[in-house]
């Protein structure tokens, strides 16, 4: 009897882009999620709107881990074009649902597998005259299929269909029939299979979600009292202002006039974007702009000028694989080292770095108190795999504290004072006061320049003021060294450890799993802002060795950290680089430390 | 304090509306301009805190800090102003936001930036200081340079110059004028009509570079502006609530209603033009730059389309003032949105 796995696989659907395989695959994931079991999507997906190939992964963990996995135990194979590669990725032990016009002979005919032909074609010809939906509908038959053979019980199902289409209740039903088609044959027509099974349990899903993180950081935005919102369409971003617009539109229209609390303009391009944002937050506005890597490489001017004159605004960058157009539907913690420093000259920007979704919602949220709280852009760092994947994750917190927002002086305000200076540093934490253009007070207005200023923001060329300046700024960051959102430490006294950021975090969980396995301890950091904790340190100083994970060819922490960090801690850092474009794994981390920390096994014949 | 100060109608001195010293070129066109902006403004009442006075990068962009030095200001970057004045309104739409621009600040790097604000129809009035070079960077011709007119190294310009009244007009600005830096009286009501107007005001404005593009062969300098100006009309701009005394033969005066019920007197100079005609400004423009002449004055005017603000349905209350209690969703929203498995 073959070894069982029970809620322990993964599920791979191969199929065409644009055959609307999105749905179905989300209705299966969302029917497994609803029987406590854990699940981790992953979409890998062409940069293309119909025909080519598309791939989504199912991760089924007892234990809950949410990072991608090598491994393909169940394949749903209905895409011809990828026939061959798609049975070769399965393994061993595994099991093929496939179209049953495809060829296994050859190649294609392994031993070590099982396959289940299913007419999927011919039955969706038969079934659903409407050749438009016919697609769509073939995709719910696997779902019933599947089900069927994993067991899923159909109520779950049917509930999981309910949530898919809540916008559109007449589609129920008819996507329905089409799972029931294909529970239907399965029963008739397959055998039945035990090694790869699902069973309700319980105490890992409940009260968790299922979003997205562009969703999860949309709705941070509203939370935190963003009012303009300026973008220019490109993926992987688009859906955080797509979804941004649809909560504007239920949130935050009166009812009664129709008037609205948001202003929202498709950009021309992103350097407008930026430019609305930070006239936005000039005004006195909470503005932010989404974009991914060819977007940010534009607002790196307006970038800077935020940096320079201080200005609040809030930049979501949902990086995606670069340089250039690079894999614009692929995924990449590229961008890290190039928002930090975003324009050229002295600059240094706030960044936080989210993992999860819950941080996605509220570093999406918070970004608006720091950005206003240090008069400067803040820079949200998501990817691909947080913002457009599908994730478990725990409640969204209600906001419990009002805004922050920052030093402005009022009307009120200046009738106290005799005289005040824009860029005066009162408080000694290099943050001075603004004001906001209308405010009523013949002292209330200055001059916000790009070019070099003194204290009461006058034009100024001389040394001794521009150096004062930067200094100031650099007191600014300093400040926000200790604001920003703060690592997150796992230890455990061992003398090894890890630092990763955003969602490599999700690998580093399962890589420290395996090396636990081996004998292997390792304490764990988690970085979700820059600039650097002073926690970062002291964690790699109470540690012999501490690698750094992340998904770049260049180690881009890595390198901040060498930049920032005293020599003798550098002497300690190895960087551990993922850069094909997928999500990183749980091995991609733990083998470079299995070979780098464990005695090589005795070899015996 | 002398009792003898003039004040405006909103009760404040002519000084008010004054700026720091220019630190421009003695003679340069621009600071001809930002007189005559204290003089509009002066007269039209603008109160200095609401007046949000922007700019892109150039000696003409320096000139806000030249006029109403109680104002804010922001001078942003180089061809990217319209963005930042489109995204200052939309945070205060109480603000009067006045933009101040290059002939290559606008038709050269912000060409793009110029006509979207122009297609959206923001609610402000937008100066073009045309000089027909790059003061700033020492006298690269610029886009609005005509062909055939010459640098002053002797060099000619080959390509045709982009006409900016021309392209806002086919864009669908809906305040379009021309204009010249030493002609105020021309000037200071078409800037008040533009501060009056609700929308995009554009008024473009040749001004003259006395340190690079003021030679013989330049077609943007002061000789050669003063021969070839030809001006449709002498405007006069009437405050709403003030009584129009027409002491002008009938048909000589057209008068138009901007939105806030002030008016425009355009007096007839040669025949009849009508500023609400999209087709006969066009003609009028290409006509006159094939005779060779800058036809100045109010070119188009629209005063039924709505502005960004009006059409995106904000709230009266300025979205940069509104709270927590108008943003967040309340709690039960809160909790019916992220109710687990919903
Ligand atoms: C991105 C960028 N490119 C180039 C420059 C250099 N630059 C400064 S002003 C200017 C031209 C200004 O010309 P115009 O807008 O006509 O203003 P003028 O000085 O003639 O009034 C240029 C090219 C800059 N500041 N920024
Ligand atoms: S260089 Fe030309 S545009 Fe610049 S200030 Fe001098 S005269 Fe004016
Ligand atoms: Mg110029």
């Amino acid at each position: 009897m073959p070894l069982r796995r029970i809620n322990d696989f993964t599920i791979r659907v191969a199929t065409v882009n644009g055959s609307g395989s999105q749905s179905s695959n989300l209705v299966l994931s969302n029917a497994i999620f609803r029987l406590g079991i854990p699940v981790a999507p992953k979409n890998v997906f062409p940069s293309n709107i119909e025909g080519l190939p598309t791939w989504y992964d199912i991760r089924v963990t007892p234990k809950g881990y949410q990072c991608r996995t090598r491994e393909v135990d169940v394949l749903v194979a209905l895409d011809a074009q990828t026939w061959r590669e798609d049975v070769a990725g399965v393994k061993a032990g595994g099991m093929i649902v496939h179209e049953s016009t495809y060829p296994v002979s050859g190649e294609t005919q392994r031993d070590d597998v099982t396959y289940f032909a299913v007419p999927f074609l011919e039955m969706g010809k038969k079934n659903f005259p409407n050749a438009d939906l016919r697609k769509y509908l073939i995709n719910m038959i696997y779902v019933g299929v599947v089900a069927e053979l994993l067991g899923i019980d159909e109520t779950t199902v049917d509930e999981a269909v309910r949530t898919q289409f809540r916008s559109k209740p007449a589609a129920v039903e008819t996507n329905m029939n089409a799972v029931r088609l294909g529970v239907g044959y399965a029963r008739e027509h397959l055998p039945k299979q035990e090694t790869f099974r699902v069973e309700r349990m319980s105490g890992k899903t409940e009260g968790l979600l299922f979003l997205d993180g562009n969703r999860a950081a949309a709705l941070g935005c509203i939370m935190g009292g963003c009012t303009v919102a300026a973008w220019y369409p490109i993926t992987p971003s688009s859906s955080l202002c797509e979804a941004f617009i649809t909560l504007a539109e239920k949130y935050r229209v009166d009812p009664q006039t129709g008037e609205k609390r948001v202003a929202v303009v498709q950009a021309e391009d992103e350097l407008a974007a930026a430019g609305i944002v930070f006239g936005a937050g000039w005004a006195g506005a909470r503005a932010m702009t989404s974009t991914s890597g060819p977007g940010l490489s534009l607002m790196a001017e307006y970038s800077g000028f935020g940096y320079f004159a201080e200005i609040p605004g809030v930049i979501f960058d949902v990086q995606r694989a670069g340089p250039s157009t690079g894999l614009p539907t692929r995924t990449m913690q590229g961008d890290v080292a190039f928002a930090y420093a975003l324009s050229h000259g002295d600059t240094k920007h706030i960044v936080l770095l989210p993992a999860t979704v819950e941080e996605a919602y509220a570093f999406g949220m918070e970004a608006f108190d720091l950005a206003e709280r240090f008069q400067t852009p803040v820079f949200v760092l998501s990817d691909l795999d947080l913002g457009m994947n599908s994730w478990m994750s725990r409640p969204l917190q209600y906001p419990e504290k009002p805004f922050d927002r920052g030093k402005v002086l009022t009307a009120q305000d200046l009738a106290k004072l005799d005289s005040w200076g824009r860029y005066r540093d009162i408080d000694g934490d290099g943050i001075p006061y603004r004001t906001l253009p209308g405010t009523h007070h013949e002292n209330a207005g200055f001059f916000t320049r790009g070019t070099g200023h003194d204290e009461q923001a006058r034009y100024s060329e001389d040394p001794q003021t521009w150096q004062r300046n930067l200094d100031r700024l650099t007191r600014k960051h300093e400040t926000a060294r200790q604001r920003v959102p703060q690592p997150i430490a796992e230890e455990a006294n061992c003398s090894v450890g890890i630092i990763a950021y955003g969602t490599t975090h999700h690998a580093v969980v399962e890589a420290r799993d395996i090396l636990r396995d081996d004998g292997l301890g390792l304490d764990y950091l988690r970085v979700r802002a820059l600039p650097l904790s002073p926690a970062v340190a002291d964690f790699i100083e109470r540690h012999e060795r501490v690698y750094v994970a992340e998904q770049n060819r260049d180690g881009q922490l890595y390198g901040i950290m060498r930049a920032e960090l005293p020599a003798h801690l550098i002497a300690r850092l190895h960087s551990i680089r993922h850069y094909d474009g997928v999500p990183i794994d749980a091995h991609a981390i733990a083998e470079p430390i299995q070979a780098a920390e464990l005695e090589p096994a005795v070899v015996t014949d | 304090m002398s009792t003898t100060t003039n004040l405006n109608i909103i009760g404040l001195p002519r000084d008010v509306y004054k700026g720091l010293p220019t630190t421009l070129c003695a003679g340069c066109g621009h600071n001809s301009i930002t007189n005559h902006l204290v003089k509009a403004l002066y007269d039209f009442g603008a109160q200095p805190h609401r007046l949000a006075k922007m700019s892109g990068i150039g000696c003409s962009s320096k000139t806000p800090a030249y006029f109403v030095e109680q104002a804010h200001g922001f001078n942003g970057l180089h061809g990217r102003m319209p963005s930042a004045a489109t995204g200052a309104k939309l945070a205060n739409r109480d603000l009067l936001v006045l933009g101040i621009s290059g002939d290559g600040d606008t038709a050269s790097i912000g060409l793009g930036q110029f006509c979207h604000m122009i297609r959206r129809n923001v609610d402000c009035t937008y100066i073009i200081e045309n000089n027909g070079c790059y003061g700033l960077t020492k006298g690269q011709f610029s886009a609005t340079a005509d062909a055939g007119s010459k640098q002053k190294n002797g060099k000619i310009n080959d390509y045709a110059a982009i006409d900016l009244c021309g392209l806002a007009i086919e864009l669908g600005a809906t305040f379009v004028a021309r204009s010249f830096s030493g002609d105020g009286k021309q000037l200071v009501p078409l800037l008040q009509a533009a501060f009056a107007h609700k929308g995009a005001a554009v008024l473009d404005v040749v001004s003259p570079c006395v340190t690079f593009n003021d030679h013989v062969g330049s077609t943007k300098s002061y000789a050669y502006v003063k021969e070839h100006d030809f001006a449709l009309h002498a405007p006069d701009f009437i405050m709403h609530g003030k009584e129009i005394e027409v002491d002008y033969e009938p048909g000589t005066v057209q008068s138009i209603e901007l939105e806030d019920g002030s008016h425009v007197l355009l007096r007839k100079l040669h025949g009849d033009y009508d500023p609400t005609n999209v087709m006969g400004a066009l003609g009028t423009i290409h006509e006159a730059r094939e005779r060779g002449e800058l036809v100045t004055g109010l070119l188009y005017v629209d005063t039924k389309e709505t502005d960004l603000c009006e059409r995106e349905h904000l709230s009266e209350t300025p979205l940069a003032q509104l709270r927590e209690e108008d943003l967040r969703l309340s709690r039960e929203e809160f909790a019916k949105l992220t109710t687990p498995l919903a």
